[in-house]
């Protein structure tokens, strides 16, 4: 028993002999990043102290489909600068209840990304001010970037995107060439009413151009209905904003309903479906559509490419496929572009360690400056970088990336992205909710106007508390 | 022998104790503080009193409307899945070829996860609802009564488990009896079976109470309270008001605490209900 005793009193020794010796090492080791922690507030200090050695970064990445690419540049910063770096990719949709998980651990995340001024809006605590950091000074346009009401700079975008109608150009010629089309060339469609009566004469031809809707089917199912509620719900705003000289509302009007609707219903009838069909459809299913050339146009954005590339049997030639600017018979609408914009901003979180944050500003420093980080940025991950360390020759190649610097190059007005300053999930959810009671003919398109206006004015009041 | 389990008494519970701790009664305590506050992530919280209850039922009618179809999704799924577990358990309790396999077959939805029933019926349903040009969302009703299938399918499988073993304690002698003083069939089902039966009861109405007002998986996935939150049980509803809207964590809590207590009185009255009714053998 006694023996017994000895060993464990033994072993006790040691580990505590261990645990000084960390102790020490950390101590020694903390002067280093010491230039930074001065200015950082005693709370933050205070988390310096438990930190050991050197900062590390964990990245929350925002997008399922890149995870892979982002687990490689992971491995590969940390065996050019040895600082470990741990990413970890939230299931879709599931990025804020994963984030207010992981930034309240003990190793918090300390790199990761708010959708817009909304998202800055909730998470304003936790964003450091980045100013003063090579990755503003870096960012081409600085209007692109979220800043707080005190002039700070809390959130950089890394990456710009564009969406609109993509069509099949193949399928268009096949139309352009048949008896009496309403257009010669995509070039003619510039206002609502020419796509309109061109939609319309393909669908009553769809057996001849052998297509089976003009439109990839309208998603519905609930989690798969962001394309409608969120991304073609921008271009009413952004008109309306327009108007009105603002870029945020308490209350919207919804001035531009009759335009959605326009639009809406265009892609309804004129589908690969009936309407009271769509509440099954997902996203994939319109790309499959698209792919496998049962369709003709479909409303996606350019990171749509991977997944028309992607589907097996897939029949659409990379040449042929092609943006157009989503009309909806707003005046003035032929010098409409693209909607061209952002809701990818890097922050880094303010509580976290002052050596962990250095390590994240190195880190994306890194992805932004060092030729490995930038062929990681436009090639891996496909990312349109607003930053003046890329060159002209550094841009992602794929068809719809080549068709973003087209529209952006060709002097039209691109429609920004509006859909930042949407107040809530719960918001876009009602919104897409009752476009899919609209195609069940359950709702007229009143109530969902109603719906719009009411559920907008009840969230922004809840954000303002 | 008291001495020894008090000598014996850290070395085995304090470690559940502690686990129980941490697992169970301090994250509850931090919940319950966290409800009476506004707050984004649990680290930054700051305290509102009551407000938050206040707002639960106040910004709009979604909690009392998912309420009230809690209890409605709760009372019929109760009743078909005791109906139908308790019959096929009187079934396979028969003296009939192959009742180990049909029992087999019949529990096995039941290891299945809810997330992946709830998909797998969706895409079943729609499959079925394609022929009449319709899908799961297009009406309320559609959701609610593939929320009762999918439950039933899942559930009966585990209370016909439970049912058979209360079934073969119900002792032979009994039956006998009553079948020597001439009771019918039905007589015997109802004046004997059942009240040996009750022990069981008790335990079936328990989980599948409990269980239908905790549902969430399965909600999510079959049709994620779609059309217009018509077909949103209360677990989804306080999942949602956390996690989609900003400025809403505190209701979101304050709901999920009054939830907790409304399942714990539910449950208690109706495990003390069912339990006056066992009788001893």
């Amino acid at each position: 028993m006694k023996k017994k005793l000895l060993s464990a009193l033994l072993s006790v020794a040691m580990v505590s002999a261990l645990l000084v010796g960390c102790g020490d090492k950390a101590a020694t080791e903390a002067p280093a990043a010491d230039d930074a922690a001065t200015e950082a507030p005693a709370e933050e200090t205070a988390a310096a102290e438990e930190a050991t050695g050197t900062g590390k970064v964990y990245y929350l990445n925002f997008k399922p489909e890149v995870d892979e690419a982002w687990q490689e540049i992971a491995a590969a910063y940390t065996e050019a600068t040895g600082v470990e770096v741990k990413v970890v990719t939230a299931a879709s949709g599931t990025y804020e209840e994963v984030l207010k998980t992981e930034i309240a651990q003990s190793e918090p995340v300390t790199l990761f990304q708010i959708n817009g001024p909304v998202g800055y809006q909730n998470w304003k605590d936790y964003c450091k001010d980045l100013k003063d950091t090579e990755l503003y000074n870096a960012l081409s346009d600085k209007s692109l970037a979220v800043t707080g009401d005190d002039g700070g700079v809390y959130g950089i975008p890394y990456t710009v995107e564009t969406y609109g109608i993509i069509y099949n150009n193949a399928i268009m010629e096949k139309y352009f060439a048949t008896a009496d089309a309403k257009a010669a060339s995509v070039d003619e469609i510039n206002n609502f009413d020419t796509l309109k009566a061109v939609v319309e004469d393909m669908t009553a031809k769809k057996d001849e151009l052998g297509i089976q809707g003009v439109f990839a089917s309208t998603s519905l199912l609930p989690g798969e209905d962001w394309r409608w509620q969120t991304h073609l719900a921008n271009i009413p705003v952004y008109y309306e904003y327009k108007d009105k000289g603002v870029s945020d509302l308490a209350d919207l009007e919804f001035t531009y309903s009759d335009n959605f609707k326009n639009i809406f219903d265009l892609y309804i009838n004129n589908s690969t479906c009936a309407p009271t069909l769509l509440g099954s459809k997902s996203v994939t299913d319109s790309m499959a559509e698209f792919a496998l050339g049962e369709c003709a146009l479909v409303q996606n954005g350019n990171w749509g490419w991977g997944q028309i590339a992607d589907v097996e049997g897939n029949v659409v030639n990379a040449d042929d496929v092609k943006f157009m600017p989503i009309y909806t018979g707003v005046a003035g609408e032929e010098n409409q572009g693209l909607c061209t914009g952002t809701e990818n901003f890097w922050c880094i979180n303010s509580q976290a360690s002052a050596e962990d944050q250095k390590a994240s500003e190195d880190f994306v420093n890194w992805m932004i400056s060092s030729d490995e980080g930038k062929n990681y940025m436009v090639n891996t991950l496909g990312n349109a970088a607003p930053f003046t360390t890329f060159g002209d020759d550094e841009k992602p190649s794929d068809p719809l990336a080549k068709e973003m610097y087209r529209f952006m190059e060709g002097g039209k007005t691109s429609v920004s992205w509006n859909f930042t300053t949407f107040p809530s999930q719960a918001f876009k959810d009602d919104f897409g909710a009752a476009l899919l009671e609209y195609c069940n003919g359950n709702m007229t398109w009143d109530d969902v106007k109603n719906t719009v206006v009411t559920r907008w004015a009840e969230e922004k009041a809840a954000l303002a508390q | 022998m008291q001495k020894t389990l008090k000598k014996y008494f850290v070395i085995f519970t304090v470690p559940t104790l502690l686990a129980f701790a941490f697992a169970f009664i301090i994250p509850f305590i931090q919940g319950l503080y966290l409800s009476f506050c506004e707050f984004t992530t649990v680290k930054n919280a700051k305290w509102v009193g009551l407000n938050n209850y206040v707002r639960a039922f106040t910004d709009n009618k979604d909690f009392l409307n998912a309420l009230l179809l809690t209890a409605c999704f709760t009372i019929v799924s109760i009743l078909t899945i005791n109906l139908f577990a308790f019959a096929i358990a009187l079934l396979l309790t028969r003296k009939m070829k192959g009742t180990n396999l049909f029992r087999t077959v019949f529990f096995m939805p039941n290891l299945i996860g809810g997330i992946v029933l709830g998909y797998t019926w969706q895409q079943m349903i729609n499959a079925v609802l394609l022929r009449y040009e319709t899908t799961i969302v297009s009406n309320a009703k559609y959701g609610f009564i593939g929320l009762v299938i999918l439950m039933n399918w899942q559930m009966i499988g585990y209370m016909m488990i439970i049912y058979i073993a209360g079934l073969q304690n119900v002792p032979t002698d009994l039956i006998e009896a009553a079948q020597i003083d001439g009771a019918t069939p039905w007589q015997r089902l109802t004046k004997v079976t059942i009240p040996m039966v009750m022990p069981s009861i008790t335990i079936c109405m328990f989980l599948t109470l409990s269980n239908s007002f905790k549902l969430f998986d399965q909600n999510k996935a079959l049709t994620d309270g779609a059309p217009m939150n018509k077909t949103e049980l209360l677990a989804l509803n306080i999942y949602r008001t956390y996690y989609a809207r900003t400025g809403y964590e505190g209701v979101g809590q304050a709901k999920a605490v009054m939830f907790f207590v409304l399942v714990a009185v539910i449950a208690l009255v109706q495990l003390r209900l069912t339990r006056s009714k066992e009788v001893d053998q």
